[in-house]
């Protein structure tokens, strides 16, 4: 799960990390009310920055400076309900619906530093570059001598000494060596205590008047920890997700919408990835990857279908079951009631293998309606290709 | 033979008396398995089917001498399972459960460091050894005995490859699944090393996914130390950059852990490829049948 960069520094600031001070707004009128904390006769600087889930924003227009309030609003005014496109927010690009406003600070020197759980060490690792501002792996690419890892021990936590290796690293002065340790400290608490996945602050900046600050904060959280942090829960933004993820979500099934055709149906994450794949082999391109899970029901069935079937995009869709401990026969009927109750507005084609398979081939067989039936993925695949050809 | 175990192997559960435990259980003795004992904290002294149940881990090996346990705990506890299990001593660890917190995971590896004990998982079907023992939630009727050996990363997709073995008349050594999280126990290159040494597996079904490094590290083991054949296939081309498909660990991050890469390795490796799923066991025939 990710949240916004507000959400992520409120975060962090509970847990001792510096952050600008700064206000979140949902209109030119907030935005304009939050900057005169900021700018005032005497002067002042301000940053206003597009909320929205994906990063590359200051690339692409989405985090512009203000001298004045009244230039606050002007910029809000032009960036809400502005549909921003970044390098990873794909061509369709985000709605930005909320806006930053932060205190602008006097910047020396810009740094990165990232928290990723790292599957290789099967730990946490600290990732600092000298190169603040830039894409990590593009300097992993390019010069990667100027990414130094730590490797954070469970049971001790960050000590004292890795904070200064990479406080040295980075190239501080004396003065901020104990700073850098205690930055790199809270923000590992802070990554243990919320179950992040991935914490990554780009840029971190030593300001002239010699603080370390995070700058932004890009926060993600571990799903699969989600059941312990209720608090968390609700920095869930829905507008920011795919609303048949959203939809998915709500019946437990593992959906992800991707641009092609054929919309598939699976048991088992693998088995969901490997039909996209002969799909993809046959000529055609998935429009999703769907994994009902090991022991769908039948209300997750109908839910999966109706997803399905609300797709415009989808032309075909092909449900491929490999039947374990859950039966064919029993995924067959919930195949049967979901195209009844749904309605079958594309070709759909069904290949069930394992446990009962024949019985359950010929429950849809017998059914009346117009469905295709394969006993083999490669089988399965062409016959949807070909029902969209 | 086969590898991690057979029809000796004395098994106990740990979360019997749960609906998925007390089911799997059932199944796992149906297809011959030595299951001796169960456990579930505060219901010791009662028994499923017959099979005793006891408070702890450690209570329950005193007791029958089990040497692996098969975990079905909910997420939120199964990490405090497999340490449980490991501190009892119990040399064979498989948990099946999904959905546990990374950092859970990350605190399990820590305690197993300097200890004996293999965890197989988690996230995972489990291991069979066909006829003999089965560990896991695997349908059992699928196998057949025989001589090849399958270690794979996900579930639904082993049991593709193995049905697809068993309708050639190929039968499996030992099948095991290590699981679709990013922080596991046994990985591809330790259930290959006890395939090596295994004389009754004469060649290896490899699956892999995208996400992480694990099937290019195992490409350039099999490179420098493994004898038999391999036949090798990977889920996930047609998978976007920066999505999680559905396994946690099965995510293109940064770039990293796509299946064209880990083709490649494994190509270079001498590892036969097969880039549809539908032909797993197809491949496997012909290579047999190339060997001889």
């Amino acid at each position: 799960m990710n949240i916004h960069e507000y959400q992520g520094k409120q975060l962090l600031s509970k847990f001792n990390v510096p952050v600008p001070k700064s206000q979140v707004a949902f209109s030119v009128d907030e935005a304009h009310e939050a900057s005169k904390d900021f700018i005032t006769d005497d002067g002042g600087i301000c940053v206003v920055k597009a909320q929205i889930h994906a990063g590359g924003r200051g690339k692409a227009g989405g985090v512009k400076l203000a001298k004045t309030r009244d230039e606050v609003s002007e910029i809000a005014r032009e960036l809400l309900g502005k549909v921003l496109v970044t390098h990873q927010t794909g061509a369709e690009g985000k709605e930005i619906k909320k806006v930053l406003i932060e205190e602008g600070c006097d910047i020396d020197r810009e740094f990165y530093i990232s928290l990723v759980v790292d599957r290789a060490s099967d730990t946490v690792a600290i990732m600092a570059s000298t190169e603040g501002g830039m894409e990590i792996e593009e300097v992993a690419e390019k010069t990667p001598e100027k990414i130094l890892r730590e490797y954070i021990d469970p049971a001790t936590g960050v000590v004292p000494f890795q904070g200064r290796k990479i406080a040295f690293a980075l190239g501080l002065d004396k003065p901020q060596i104990g700073k850098c340790v205690k930055f790199i400290d809270s923000l590992y608490k802070a990554f243990v205590a919320s179950d992040c996945a991935m914490l990554e602050i780009n840029p971190l900046v030593l300001t002239k008047g010699g603080d370390l600050i995070a700058l932004d904060a890009k926060v993600a959280f571990d799903d699969n920890a989600m059941f312990r942090h209720k608090d968390l829960q609700e920095l869930r933004d829905l507008d920011e997700e795919d609303p048949k993820e959203v939809e998915a979500s709500r019946y437990d099934l593992n959906y992800v919408s991707l641009d092609g055709s054929i919309g598939c149906m699976v048991n088992g994450a693998g088995l969901a990835m490997a039909t996209m794949d002969i799909i993809q082999l046959y000529g055609a391109s998935p429009a999703n990857f769907l994994d009902v899970g090991g022991g769908a029901t039948k209300e997750q069935v109908v839910a999966a279908f109706k997803i399905l079937s609300s797709d415009t995009r989808v032309k075909a869709i092909l449900v491929n079951i490999f039947g374990g401990i859950m039966r064919c026969d029993i995924i067959a009927e919930g195949i049967i009631a979901a195209a009844t109750e749904v309605g079958m507005k594309v070709p759909l084609v069904v290949r069930l293998q394992g446990t009962n398979a024949d019985e359950g081939r010929k429950l849809l067989a017998d059914s009346g309606l117009d469905i295709v039936t394969a006993e083999q993925m490669d089988e399965a695949a062409e016959k949807a290709v070909a029902a969209i050809a | 033979m086969s590898i991690l175990i057979n029809k000796d192997t004395k098994v106990i559960c740990q979360g019997i008396t749960g609906e998925q435990g007390t089911f799997h259980t059932r199944q796992m003795v149906a297809y011959g398995t030595n299951m001796v004992g169960g456990v579930t904290p505060g219901k010791g002294g009662t028994d499923v089917d017959g099979i005793p149940v006891f408070n702890t881990a450690k209570e329950a090996v005193d007791a029958t001498g089990a040497d692996a346990t098969v975990i079905y705990v909910p997420a939120a506890f199964a990490a405090d399972a497999i340490m449980e299990a490991v501190d009892a001593g119990i040399e064979l660890v498989i948990c099946i459960t999904e959905g546990i917190p990374v950092l859970d995971m990350v605190k399990v590896k820590k305690f197993m460091l300097g200890k004996s004990a293999r965890l197989v998982g988690p996230n995972c079907p489990g291991v069979i050894t066909p006829d003999a023992c089965k560990i896991g939630i695997m349908p059992g009727h699928i196998h057949k005995a025989g001589h090849v050996g399958v270690v794979s990363r996900s579930g639904t997709l082993t049991y593709e490859a193995v049905d697809q073995l068993t309708r050639l008349g190929i039968g499996q050594s030992t099948c095991v699944g290590i699981g679709g999280d990013p922080i596991n126990g046994t990985n591809f290159i330790d259930v290959l090393t006890l395939f090596e040494a295994d004389p009754d597996t004469k060649a290896v079904i490899m699956i892999g996914e995208i996400g992480g490094t694990a099937e290019e590290e195992a490409a350039e083991y099999i490179k420098q130390n493994f004898s038999k054949p391999v036949v090798g296939y990977i889920a996930g081309v047609a998978a976007p950059k920066g999505k999680r498909m559905g396994h946690a660990g099965a995510i293109i991050a940064g770039g990293k852990g796509t299946a064209a890469e880990k083709m490649k390795a494994m190509e270079d490796a001498g590892i036969k490829v097969t880039n549809t799923p539908a032909d797993i066991g197809k491949a496997m025939a012909e290579l047999l049948e190339s060997a001889g």
